[in-house]
């Protein structure tokens, strides 16, 4: 069982239909339980790393997601789930986020129009189940005004460019977290998400 | 690099697509699930529905169509078309919608952009802004082009992005089904006023047309109509005529 974790950010739909078109049981829950029998764990979601953050501790769940983890249990966060993951965002002064991952959360500088929406190439550095079969430098649904800058750069999986070379992406052991949408990349969107799926 | 989006858009009423397309083999001309499938496969970085349901009655009918879609169409899909509060945007969003548009409550209720902003995010939220040059210079109207909303369009432009817009639709109503080509001059002077992206509406009738307001318009993004509807163009000639031109697309 595959659980998508609703915490009132964005968009949900989208990704439990990408998500069951691999054929596997896909929730969308908050509840405790269905965090702690997931399979495999989704943190989407789209807005304010601060509102993100307060919905989680108001649900009280980040102790059951950490406890997963912690676990083995595979993660997938994306846009901002992928930010809430590491320990501090500049976004709204100074926010401490769920901290699996050393690093802080950094918005594009000036020069740029922000948010960064669109396609964009994705380069992935290493190896990783996630990429298995997409093609070196795909096109990929970005739409965010910040990004992570992970502390550990054995963990950046892949890069893109928009003004900055930014992490796009993240592996490390269990947690794979991705800065664009995988369910709004049209095929290679979705065959990401079924190889997370077959994890 | 990021490219530039290309971006059909769908007027729906009722939940069916108004006029149809004019697609070879489409069994249903008027069914916005199976033409969003369509455009997706074909290449479309994005998809618009305008819902011009008159009645609030049949309104609800948009948010199956969004339903539907989102269980088969893995691109970003932006709905817009009678968007009055932060309660609309919620059942849009948890319906399948990416983004949401709003264009005359923007103006009579200019709250709405940064309460949508903060509750949602600014990168759910399209302002749209129909253009027309009047004796004065660029005016904002509203009540689908029809009624002057008294502003300059360019201050109203930044105005938006400072309460919290993620992007800006322009529309230039004067040549908006023309096929004259899209208003470079207007488009030009939003995106460089804003910081946000300009995504230009209004006139694609050619793909040189697309090609200058990219360029020389410097928006980021096109939508169009007809010019797909009617099979003029599809989205891969679209995107092989700008990426021989220089111009950067997903293909």
């Amino acid at each position: 069982m595959i659980t998508v974790i609703d915490y009132r950010m964005g968009n949900l739909r989208s990704v439990a239909k990408a998500l069951e078109l691999s054929g596997r049981q896909v929730v969308v829950s908050n509840r405790p339980e269905d965090i702690l029998r997931a399979k495999l764990l989704v943190l989407p979601g789209v807005g304010a790393f601060s509102r993100g953050m307060e919905n989680l501790n108001e649900l009280g769940i980040i102790p059951h997601i950490s406890e997963k983890v912690k676990q083995g249990t595979p993660l997938l966060g994306i846009c901002l789930g992928m930010q809430l993951m590491l320990q501090m965002s500049q976004e709204g002064g100074k926010n401490p986020g769920i901290g699996l991952l050393s690093g802080v959360v950094k918005r594009f500088g000036p020069g740029l129009r922000v948010p960064h929406v669109g396609w964009n190439t994705v380069s992935a550095k290493k190896n990783s189940p996630l990429f298995k079969g997409i093609p070196p430098d795909s096109y990929f649904y970005f739409v965010h005004s910040y990004y992570a800058v992970p502390e550990d750069e054995e963990c950046i999986l892949a890069e893109t460019d928009y003004g900055v070379r930014f992490v796009s992406a993240i592996c490390k052991d269990n947690i794979f977290l991705t800065q664009f949408h995988p369910e709004k990349s049209h095929d290679t969107g979705l065959k990401m998400l079924k190889n997370f799926c077959s994890l | 690099m990021l490219t530039k989006r290309i971006i059909p858009c769908l007027d729906v009423k009722n939940g069916r697509v108004v006029k149809g397309v004019n697609f070879l083999n489409l069994k249903e001309a008027g069914d916005p699930v199976e033409i969003a499938a369509r455009y997706s496969k074909e290449g479309a970085d994005e998809l618009v529905f305008l819902d011009i349901t008159a009645t609030v009655e049949n309104r609800p009918t948009i948010l199956e169509v969004v339903k539907k879609t989102a269980e088969q169409v893995f691109i970003p899909l932006t709905v817009g078309g009678g968007i009055k509060s932060c309660d609309d945007v919620r059942l849009l969003l948890s319906s399948g919608a990416d983004k949401v548009s709003i264009n005359s409550s923007a103006v009579t209720n200019p709250g709405l952009i940064s309460d949508i902003a903060s509750e949602f995010g600014s990168q759910c939220l399209i302002v749209a802004v129909d253009a027309k040059n009047t004796g004065k210079g660029w005016e904002v109207f509203i009540n689908s082009g029809t009624k002057p909303a008294g502003m300059e369009v360019v201050q109203w432009a930044q105005k938006v992005e400072k309460l919290g817009a993620g992007e800006i639709l322009l529309t230039s109503m004067d040549r908006d089904g023309t096929k004259d080509g899209y208003d470079l001059e207007i488009t030009k002077n939003v995106a460089e006023a804003v910081n946000i992206p300009v995504i230009a509406s209004g006139g694609a009738g050619s793909l040189q047309h697309m090609y200058e307001v990219l360029c020389e318009g410097k928006a980021d993004a096109v939508l169009a109509a007809s010019i797909f509807h009617y099979g003029e163009f599809t989205i891969e000639q679209t995107k092989k005529f700008l990426s021989s031109r220089g111009v950067s697309v997903r293909i």
